[in-house]
């Protein structure tokens, strides 16, 4: 019923544009499925970022329901029919492989709010692609660093067999450098049984585990359940515990090690204001890092709508993108050579707060102003 | 060694899910001579029900009792109102109208609860694990699920080959003219049935749920290999049934958990997990063509 209610507001928001005139801005997204939550996280994220940013805009949201072919035909519609040139939204890897290309040949502009597989920034990179959120590799390379740095020597890897997944554990095991043994599990895959007993055979000293939305949650309760919580420890990147899964998942999840580019206890005015924003417009739904990746994606593009006066120019909205000027809310941020970002990134702790559920807290800075591996590869 | 122990009781743990929904399947089809597809929408409406109390009242208790009621209810309302009127129609109606049964469980569902998929816990007592091997603690709600599982294989060997019902069940399985031209009230015996089959098949959700995510269209992910239980136990036998489901469990859960491992040995680690699946995936089916071309009716047929 709530979500009717919910679906039906969002209808009346897409009817009633905050600006009649706003340039329309096209989200492809996934609200659907075990995932579909973080298509919402984003959409939501994204109206903040738009809204602080004061550009006027119109939104146009689909979803894609974790499909690649349905995004393409979203895409399509959006492209051709409706005439939009900015697309953002896309939360899955094999949704924008298959996306990117298509709105990128059409002439429009997309702004990665989530994924950023390595294709796409490497060789195939494109001066209308802009990433946001992080490389894929470069999430997992800081999970890699930790591992490392917490003085592990030999990991077991597990991550859905698609593109993200391949990029996780290539990214986790080129900053960990010790003995990885990997296991690539199912996309829709939810139990993993025969995975928690392969973990208990391999007894690694440390485990990796790159899954995102409901997999995760699935994942960290059988964890539990089978009894390797507290007998081998985890360090896991940020898709795979955000502050949903960590609701849902409770205090399983304490004294789990984890790897983030921004977390909701940083000190800087643009993340407060988030902060802020967030739990003034939804106050019963966790902040995620995936709305704060969709707040400044909405911060970016309202920055280039001010500067270039909507999309009427391409080529000055594609410029005024590029000087990424804008306060991002994870502190520092600038675009390296393939536009994709280069930040920080901090190892974090789940620990418990005063009612005894997990909470995510920053502990140090561990990689400096990084950028991506593929970025020397982008010729543009 | 120990690995392998803990594959073989996840295989039980999955070959019993698999029972608990081919049960009720094979007797609908052997006694009522129907093809039920929507089998599987039965079971997510047990998932959904029991889910949805749990979160409400955060009892797992409270879910199991309305999940198996839920579930049975719409049994007896889908025989009472559709499957009725399809018993002297040929399959190919039947597919028609259940596989729409499908689609209308399915869209309810989304109506009712959204495409989210929710979220349950184990109850308190069974959300730890037990040792029961040094060095091998196993979730204990996985192993209630198999003590479930072969509780209820009991009851229905109880219920069918010692109970004036299970007389009827077993007579209506072999020869269904007979039993109707001997004066039996077959509608009521109809009806009795198909509740007890969408029971059972409530029951496999409500035990599914704590593992996997409850989702709209689940039940049409496991209601294939449901089919190839039936087939390859023999079509209105519940011991083939059993049979089967243990079999294709520990059979699947071994392909899938040593071919990808076996494999990587010499081929690169995502080639080699992609090839291991898709051949884990054709396995059951290749067993249900091999056990046919072996024995046509299956392992056990009923009907003579």
């Amino acid at each position: 019923m709530k979500r009717l209610l919910t679906t039906a507001s969002l209808l009346v928001a897409m009817a009633v544009p905050a600006y009649a005139d706003g340039t329309k801005i096209g989200v492809i997204t996934t609200l659907s499925g075990p995932a579909g939550y973080l298509g919402e996280q984003i959409r939501d994220g994204l109206m903040l970022g738009l809204d602080a940013s004061g550009a006027p805009y119109e939104l146009v949201v689909e979803d894609d329901g974790r499909d690649p072919n349905t995004g393409v035909q979203v895409a399509d519609r959006m492209l051709n029919e409706e005439g939009i040139k900015v697309m953002t939204g896309i939360v899955f890897s094999n949704v924008s492989g298959a996306v990117v290309p298509e709105a990128l040949d059409a002439g429009a502009i997309y702004v990665s709010p989530n994924a950023a597989p390595s294709p796409l920034a490497g060789e195939k990179c494109n001066p209308n692609y802009f990433v946001v959120s992080w490389q894929n590799d470069s999430l997992h390379e800081a999970s890699g660093a930790a591992a490392k740095k917490l003085g592990y020597k030999t990991a077991v890897a597990l991550a859905p067999n698609y593109q993200a997944g391949k990029d996780a554990i290539a990214g986790f095991s080129r900053e960990f450098g010790g003995e990885v043994t990997e296991i690539y599990t199912g996309v829709e895959q939810s139990d993993f049984a025969s995975e928690m007993a392969q973990i208990r055979d391999k007894a690694p000293e440390v485990v990796f585990q790159f899954h995102p939305g409901g997999q995760g949650i699935a994942f960290l309760k059988q964890y539990q359940q089978a009894g390797h919580l507290g007998t081998i420890p985890m360090v896991l990147s940020e898709p795979s515990y955000d502050a949903v899964i960590l609701k849902a998942v409770g205090p399983a999840a304490i004294g789990v090690t984890g790897t983030t580019h921004w977390n909701s206890d940083f000190d800087n005015e643009s993340s407060k204001a988030l902060v802020a924003a967030w739990a003034a417009a939804h106050p019963d739904v966790p902040l995620t890092t995936y709305a704060q990746q969709a707040y400044d994606t909405g911060l970016l593009i309202g920055s280039a709508l001010n500067k270039a006066g909507g999309d009427g120019d391409m080529a000055a909205l594609q410029a005024a993108m590029k000087a990424a000027d804008f306060a991002s809310s994870r502190g520092s941020f600038a675009f390296g050579a393939n536009q994709h970002p280069v930040q920080d990134w901090y190892l974090t702790a789940i620990e418990a707060d005063e009612a005894g559920n997990p909470k995510i807290v920053t502990k140090e800075k561990i990689r400096e102003a990084v950028g991506d591996v593929y970025a020397a590869n982008c010729k543009m | 060694m120990i690995l392998l122990f803990e594959q073989l009781l996840n295989g039980l743990q999955y070959g019993v899910t698999l029972f608990l929904l081919a049960a009720g399947l094979t007797l609908i089809f052997g006694i009522m001579g129907v093809i039920n597809l929507a089998h599987g929408a039965l079971y997510m409406v047990g998932a959904f029900a029991a889910s949805w109390v749990a979160i409400q009242t955060g009892s797992f208790w409270g879910g199991l009792l309305t999940g198996l009621v839920a579930s049975g209810i719409a049994g007896i309302v889908v025989e009472l109102g559709v499957m009725r009127r399809l018993y002297a129609r040929d399959h190919l109606d039947q597919v028609l109208a259940t596989f729409a049964l499908i689609l209308i469980f399915n869209q309810t569902t989304v109506l009712i609860f959204g495409r989210q998929p929710l979220f349950t816990s184990t109850p308190e007592v069974l959300s730890g694990s037990i040792e029961i091997l040094p060095g091998l603690p196993y979730p204990t709600y996985r192993l209630f699920v198999i003590a479930v599982g072969l509780a209820v294989a009991i009851g229905l060997y109880f219920l069918i080959n010692k109970t004036r019902v299970g007389m009827l069940v077993r007579a209506g399985a072999s020869n269904r003219q007979m039993v109707r031209a001997l004066g039996v009230n077959i509608q009521g015996l109809y009806t009795a049935v198909f509740g007890l089959g969408a029971l059972l098949a409530g029951l496999a959700g409500v035990m599914a749920s704590p593992i996997v995510s409850v989702q709209v269209g689940m039940g049409d992910e496991i209601i294939l290999a449901t089919f190839v239980v039936v087939v390859i136990g023999g079509v209105g036998s519940v011991k083939g049934a059993f049979v089967a489901a243990i079999a294709l469990g520990m059979f699947d859960t071994m392909l899938r958990a040593f071919l990808p491992a076996t494999l990587q040995q010499v081929m690169p680690g995502p080639e080699a997990q992609a090839l291991g699946v898709g051949i884990s995936s054709m396995g059951i089916y290749l067993m249900m063509a091999l056990v046919l071309l072996v024995r046509p009716r299956g392992l056990f047929a009923g009907r003579g």
